[in-house]
């Protein structure tokens, strides 16, 4: 069992507080995701747990031992960097026994160790060759096998398949997420790129400029977001924002977004509940949206202002007035820029955000 | 502002470096007002491409025509090109009027007609209320705004854009595709854009021409491009996720024909003709793209193939699946609400009207 726990973690540079009061439980065999844009506090968390760097506050326990004062060398934890340092002039295998050569381990014991984890990652018939002539992906695995030829409790990954192109990274998700279940190691992981949190971790943190603001599973990030910063940055497309104001008219509630207006009567009592003023947002995603061309009941005519063609789908960008909002339509959905179409919104999919706190109220 | 625009030619055009074909006899046409995108991984001749057309590399052999002339041999100060690079080519220290006007003051145009052009300018691309910032203090999307502007004061006989937004973030990136595309049309400007991004391609592209390794692989719409692949590059490049290979080998039996994979047939009886004519043997590939692959938990006519669910990788809206049959891995876009386990028993099948043939030899489509 190898949990890794947080408490309080706090690390200021300066004035900058990269990492500002995080808690958190990674469990055991969980693959756990720092999210968050270049510079949210990501790699400093994980070099906070790697050793790498000291806290000015809170605990780190990996395991049931609390690792403040332990060395880095000695925490159990192997992490991977974005820009993969292999040593140029040694063979695969070399780099790949390097660590336990110098644990002094018999040579044959090594050999057995690195071939083994080799076969595993399928890069066996790379092992007599030298780093310069391996691909994106291959160097990928390498570096992932020499950390697990230690057999660490716990890797921190850093970003690493940042540096991939679109098709590598693809398919290194599902080999990397495969990976794990197979040897069960616990895995922070820190990633830029929202799709690769959604699609391989078992829970997200979602960190903005030092602070924690959501962790859940990633269906539930998806799905509940608390607050306009996760609603925006998962999911693509985005999330559609658009602000209004709740108005009362005849004992119905309105949301009322100047250019057309949304009953929410039946939800009053929660936004009520929430909404520090009158001023809110509506937000709504873009694939609950449904563009038709015949005039339905709620609908609302749009003009359409762009479309985006990417083949199993497409974005269509409409504009009612000043408004801007992006729909999802199947890709033999036939328009053009300028056309009017008519849009209806999944009313039980809409969230309403409070504009000040800019939080999720329902 | 009226269109200066013109059309884009390239006839033959080639470079070699040394033994290296960089760019294999490239032909290709940008219309006027058109929105074009060179897209190509790394290495596959579009920035020789780009640089050809800019003038500053010469070409082995071919032309370069805007409108009707040639300028192939024209240096390139002469040639008209409003070129924008990835790093936005602005002055920092300088305001945005200052940017705007460079391009007509080193012409020696006067002044009051500089302030003419540069009001016209600014209005267009929403500059008038920011002409006094200096572009050091300007947002991403300003500076993008302001590099173009620059470029397009000088009337330029079309833009040349070179990988302009990946200095971007996603969020970011994506809002600019809608400006920049929005702009092109208003202005209805002819635009060659540079990029390795096949997605940037497919929302802003009036046609997209891919290319690999120096060569024109396909030039066409973004639905031909998607949807009628002419080789396996093109079907590999375009997509994402991006589409699944089969191996397989094409069988005849008592009449009928069969594609067989070693795990699975699937009956191509009726496609036999343009088989016939297009394959050069029996080997063949079966390409079929994530959501046109069928999954339900149980047999059905629609899913007659047995597999196990190797991953699941849930992205919000939708699900990619990954499915193993035998020694074929097959990738499955479904709906996000779909959610099977790993391991789990599933059945699938290819929408027989979305799916690709291609010959194992040459690589190119088949149907």
């Amino acid at each position: 069992m190898v949990e890794v726990k947080i408490e309080n973690l706090t690390k200021k540079f300066g004035k900058v507080e990269a990492v500002n009061d995080f808690s958190f439980n990674v469990k055991d065999k969980e693959f756990f995701c720092l999210l968050g844009r270049p510079g949210a506090g990501k790699t400093t968390a994980l070099r906070l747990v790697a050793g790498l760097e000291k806290q000015d506050k809170g605990n780190i326990y990996i395991g049931d031992r609390l690792v403040n004062d332990v060395l880095p060398s000695e925490r159990d934890v192997a992490m991977i960097f974005q820009n993969l340092a292999l040593y140029p002039g040694w063979s695969i295998f070399d780099n790949m026994a390097f660590t336990l050569k110098l644990r002094k381990m018999p040579k044959d014991e090594i050999d057995k160790r690195v071939r083994e984890i080799a076969n595993t990652l399928k890069i066996d018939y790379l092992l007599d060759r030298r780093p310069a002539t391996l691909s994106g992906g291959e160097r990928q695995r390498v570096a992932i096998g020499r950390a697990l030829v230690r057999s660490p409790k716990v890797f921190l990954m850093d970003e690493p398949l940042s540096n991939l192109d679109a098709l590598l990274r693809l398919g290194m998700r599902t080999e990397l997420k495969r990976l794990q279940e197979e040897f069960g190691q616990t895995i922070i992981y820190s990633t830029p790129d929202q799709l690769e949190a959604m699609s391989m971790s078992d829970r997200i943190a979602v960190v903005r400029e030092g602070n924690i603001q959501q962790i859940a599973e990633p269906d539930a990030i998806y799905n509940r977001p608390a607050n306009k910063y996760v609603g925006d940055f998962v999911g693509s497309p985005a999330m559609n924002f658009i602000d209004c104001t709740l108005v009362e008219k005849a004992g119905n509630t309105y949301l009322d977004t100047g250019e057309f207006q949304i009953d929410v009567t039946k939800m009053k009592t929660a936004i009520n509940k929430g909404a520090k003023s009158s001023e809110l947002i509506i937000g709504i995603r873009p694939e609950q949206i449904k563009v038709t061309k015949e005039k339905s009941k709620d609908s609302i005519e749009a003009t359409v202002a762009l479309q985006e063609v990417l083949g199993n789908e497409t974005i269509l960008h409409l504009k009612k007035g000043n408004i801007l909002f992006k729909a999802v339509v199947p890709p033999t959905y036939e328009t053009d820029i300028g056309k009017k179409e008519w849009a209806n919104l999944n009313k039980d999919k809409l969230y309403v955000l409070d504009r000040q706190t800019e939080e999720v109220i329902v | 502002m009226e269109s200066l625009g013109k059309n884009l030619r390239l006839v033959d055009l080639r470079k070699e470096f040394g033994d290296l074909v960089a760019v294999n006899d490239l032909n290709l046409e940008v219309k006027r007002g058109e929105f074009a995108c060179l897209l190509g991984p790394s290495g596959c001749g579009k920035t020789t491409t780009l640089n050809m057309i800019a003038g500053l590399l010469e070409p082995t052999s071919g032309n370069i025509y805007v409108g009707d002339s040639d300028i192939t041999e024209l240096p390139p100060k002469a040639r008209n090109v409003g070129l924008v690079f990835q790093n936005y080519a602005v002055f920092t220290g300088m305001s945005v009027y200052e940017n705007l006007a460079f391009g007509l003051k080193v012409r020696k145009v006067p002044d009051n007609e500089i302030k003419n052009e540069v009001m016209k300018v600014a209005e267009t691309l929403q500059l008038t209320s920011i002409l006094d910032r200096k572009a050091a203090k300007l947002r991403l999307d300003e500076q993008q705004r302001t590099a173009l502007g620059r470029s397009m004061i000088t009337k330029p006989a079309f833009f040349l854009l070179d990988e302009p937004l990946s200095n971007l973030d996603a969020s970011l990136r994506s809002f600019m595709r809608v400006e920049l595309k929005r702009l092109q049309r208003e202005l209805n400007q002819t635009i060659l854009y540079v990029t390795h991004d096949q997605i940037e391609a497919m929302a802003m592209a009036d046609r997209i021409a891919i290319m690999d390794s120096g060569k024109l692989q396909q030039y066409g719409t973004r639905s031909e491009v998607y949807d009628q692949p002419a080789n396996r590059f093109v079907a590999n490049f375009i997509g994402s996720p991006n589409m699944n290979f089969i191996d397989c080998t094409l069988v005849e039996k008592a009449g009928n024909a069969y594609l067989d994979t070693g795990e699975f047939q699937i009956d191509v009886t009726k496609m036999k003709t343009t088989i016939t004519k297009g394959a050069k043997s029996s080997e063949q590939i079966i390409g079929v793209r994530p959501e046109d692959v069928y999954v339900e938990m149980k047999k059905s006519t629609k899913t007659p193939i047995k597999g196990t669910v190797y991953l699941i990788e849930p992205l919000g809206a939708k699900t990619i699946i990954d499915i193993k049959a035998g020694k074929s891995m097959i990738r499955s876009l479904v709906s996000g609400t779909f959610r099977p386990k790993i391991d789990d028993e599933i059945w699938m099948g290819f929408n027989m009207n979305k799916m690709h043939l291609i010959d194992r030899k040459t690589e190119l489509t088949i149907f």
